[in-house]
């Protein structure tokens, strides 16, 4: 069966010639790079030669710095936690803000900070177009405020938020500012010293860089304690040895999507586009967020009537087509889409979200074969859908 | 946790091909109109389930021969995922040639092991369990309908875990009868909570009125409220056996005082209780210890001791042992 993948806002293929880079760090420079022999002062190279291609990357100044991490998982629980323990815990402040729409990793952080230290935390909703607006932070945010934490594209819908001008209610109000740019990097430009913000999160699995490797960014002047402690690397601020590999892969990789950015925007924003145009011509469907202020390869569509697992089912093992949803029965966690949620939709659409995440790879044939095929899933659960059916029922539907 | 709820199998992984086979090809989606049903001389019924807003929406449609009440025709819509539509087509399966009230007999479990490859294993993993509660539920509302009654009448019992469908008064007799302290035993017990997980506690998928810890600490409180109550008939009645540790001391305390305390003063020593504990022998084993001159005294481990001990176990409870620390 043909196969296509979708679903690159949830990991995505590494690059070969990042992989190329990678290989000898295995099995011939395979030194610690902190240590001082010829093994060691090899791999060193490597490493900063990463450093350099992520500084660049994101236009970091030297005086920055940018910490290698696990994920942007351990990358947003450091901040969020040692902000805590800096700016509230052994500080005068006692209130973080965030979003709804936030990736688990900041939401669960914030909440156990809630939960175990009786910490304040705002999460502000988006409004009807999927955005975080600068003027709800400024309803909420107080000179209490510790930090503000908004991501700078939702991974669902792929809606940009406006963090340069939340950055700055932030710093008014003196309070720190954190944005997880984990769905940004290679999809548009990103640039810490003109956004002006203190933290931020990157992914290198996220841009065709390998998983278990990212980073976190810090500007100049910023203290912020470990969250693990060790043998001092990266200056005492994240103990652990060196993942030299992934470390040299996540440079190559951030260079190569940062490359990328303009045919992201031409070549692949169009083929986003077609396909958007295309599903759209299916009646009571729709899209979240304007398309101009989306990352260009996002679609989050809701398709009435069709659950979203029974349409990622259809599409995956009719058609080998990779996509992702939100919904109820699809993830493990059985939740409904928060974003649709979030974003006031009804309720009878809250489990029909669809997420078609493409990439540099996408092709114009797998966006054809794509929106031919979807239509058929669509058509077929359709009618088995109760909510295209004409015989109604005789009794009041109750909900379970 | 253990290396399954680590990382488990892949959910899809673990549905049984007949869940597959049923959601690629339902036999039974489609719908049975009004003309129809008068054309073959049946009762129509159109029954609703769930809905579109939580994820799950099934509708059944029945003809039922209003001769014989027997199901003569069904079929099925439904909005859900794999799983759902899958137990929802076996669901009409099951229905089909049954009278209303044998249909009504049908419950989820019935539509799972329909569902299974082969007896012992699941066709679908846990958390997905809560998807063919609804082809269940919907037999109910239709055989409501036919009948003219309320859906609940067919449900004498409450039902806390619906994947696994345990009642409430199950789950009490089985905490009671086994000494239940934990959730993890009550599903070991019972399987209620080893599925979709949402009846354990609040937070879960489906918000319930009542979950597995409340009832746990409802019975819990029962159970201690009715051991108090013990205690204190015992003590009344001179059971030492159930008595309270607070009831043993003084019912100690007050033996000692009325029979040996005065000798004991009277040698200038004294006596106190430290600890009492049951041991799994059955003894009763009384810690004491003795003070002023009875701790240096020789008699204090022969004949004191042995008088001490005696008159405890004739006036309390012949099991009782005293120990000097």
């Amino acid at each position: 069966m043909k196969r296509v993948y979708l679903d690159n806002n949830a990991t995505t293929k590494v690059d070969e010639s990042v992989v190329e880079a990678m290989l000898p760090y295995f099995t011939e420079m395979y030194g610690n790079p902190n240590s001082l022999h010829k093994f060691g002062s090899e791999t060193h190279k490597g490493v900063a030669k990463a450093i350099d291609q992520v500084y660049s990357a994101i236009n970091a100044s030297d005086d920055d710095d940018v910490v290698f991490t696990s994920c942007a998982t351990e990358s947003n629980n450091w901040v969020i936690k040692s902000v805590w323990l800096d700016a509230i815990k052994n500080g005068e402040r006692d209130h973080i803000i965030t979003t709804d729409v936030e990736h688990p990793a900041t939401l669960s952080a914030c909440k156990f900070l809630e939960s175990e230290f009786g910490v304040r935390v705002t999460y502000l909703p988006v409004n009807s177009k999927g955005v975080v607006e600068a003027h709800t932070v400024k309803d909420f945010i107080t000179k209490k405020t510790a930090l503000v934490s908004v991501m700078m594209a939702n991974n669902e819908t792929g809606v940009i938020f406006p963090i340069k001008e939340i950055a700055e209610v932030a710093h008014q109000y003196g309070a720190m500012f954190h944005t997880d740019a984990v769905q940004a990097i290679g999809k548009l430009p990103v640039d810490v010293q003109d956004l002006n913000v203190d933290f931020l999160s990157m992914s290198a699995h996220k841009f065709h860089g390998p998983k278990g490797v990212g980073a976190l960014y810090m500007k100049s002047g910023i203290k912020l304690s470990p969250l693990l402690h060790g043998g001092s690397q990266m200056g005492g601020l994240r103990s652990g040895t060196l993942n030299t590999p992934y470390i040299v892969g996540m440079g190559k990789a951030i260079e190569l999507a940062v490359n990328g950015i303009p045919k992201m925007n031409s070549e692949i924003r169009r083929l986003r586009d077609k396909m958007e145009d295309a599903l759209l011509e299916l009646p009571d469907t729709f899209v979240v967020g304007d398309r101009d202020s989306r990352t260009p390869n996002t679609i989050l569509i809701s398709i009435r009537g069709v659950e979203g697992e029974g349409m990622l089912w259809d599409l995956d093992k009719k058609f080998g087509i990779a996509a992702a949803t939100g919904s109820a029965c699809a993830s493990e966690d059985l939740e409904a889409n928060p974003v649709l949620e979030a974003i006031g939709a009804e309720a009878d659409l809250a489990h029909t979200a669809i997420r078609l995440s493409l990439s540099r790879y996408t092709t114009e044939d797998e966006v054809d074969y794509v929106i031919e095929k979807f239509k058929e899933a669509v058509s077929r659960l359709r009618a088995i859908s109760s909510s295209y059916s004409t015989v109604k029922a005789q009794n009041i539907a109750k909900t379970h | 946790m253990a290396k399954a709820d680590l990382f488990g199998e892949a959910l899809w992984d673990q549905y049984s091909s007949v869940v597959a086979d049923r959601m690629n090809n339902p036999r039974n989606q489609g719908e049975i109109t009004e003309e129809e049903a008068t054309a073959r001389g049946g009762k129509l019924v159109v029954a609703d389930f769930g809905a579109e807003s939580c994820g799950d929406a099934v509708r059944l449609y029945w003809l039922v021969d209003t001769e014989t009440d027997k199901i003569i025709e069904a079929k099925f819509k439904s909005f859900g995922c794999g799983t759902a539509i899958a137990s929802s087509d076996m669901m009409v399966d099951l229905c089909i040639g049954k009278t209303v009230d044998e249909a009504v007999k049908i419950t989820n479990i019935d539509v799972e092991m329909a569902l299974r490859d082969d007896p012992e294993t699941p066709a679908v993993p846990g958390q997905k369990m809560h998807c063919s509660v609804m082809a269940y539920d919907v037999i109910k509302e239709a055989a409501a309908i036919y009948k003219g009654v309320d859906a609940d009448s067919f449900e004498k019992e409450t039902i806390i875990c619906e994947c696994a469908r345990v009642s409430l008064s199950t789950l009490k007799e089985v905490i009671r009868l086994n000494d239940l302290k934990t959730v993890e035993q009550i599903t070991d017990y019972t399987k209620a909570g080893a599925f979709c997980k949402s009846c354990i506690q609040p937070g879960g998928h489906e918000e319930k009125d009542i979950y597995l810890v409340d009832v746990l600490k409802e019975v819990r409180a029962e159970m201690e409220q009715e051991r108090l109550k013990e205690a204190a008939d015992a003590s009344a009645t001179g059971d030492f056996s159930k008595m309270t540790m607070i009831q043993r001391l003084k019912a100690i305390d007050k033996v000692i005082d009325e029979s040996v305390r005065q000798f004991l003063i009277a040698d200038g020593g004294n006596m106190e209780v430290i600890d009492i504990k049951d041991t799994d022998q059955g003894f009763i084993d009384v810690y004491i210890r003795y003070l002023g001159a009875c701790s240096t005294c020789s008699t204090s481990t022969t004949g004191t001791l042995y008088a001490i001990e005696s008159t405890l176990k004739k006036e309390l409870d012949e099991n009782i042992r005293v120990l000097p620390i």
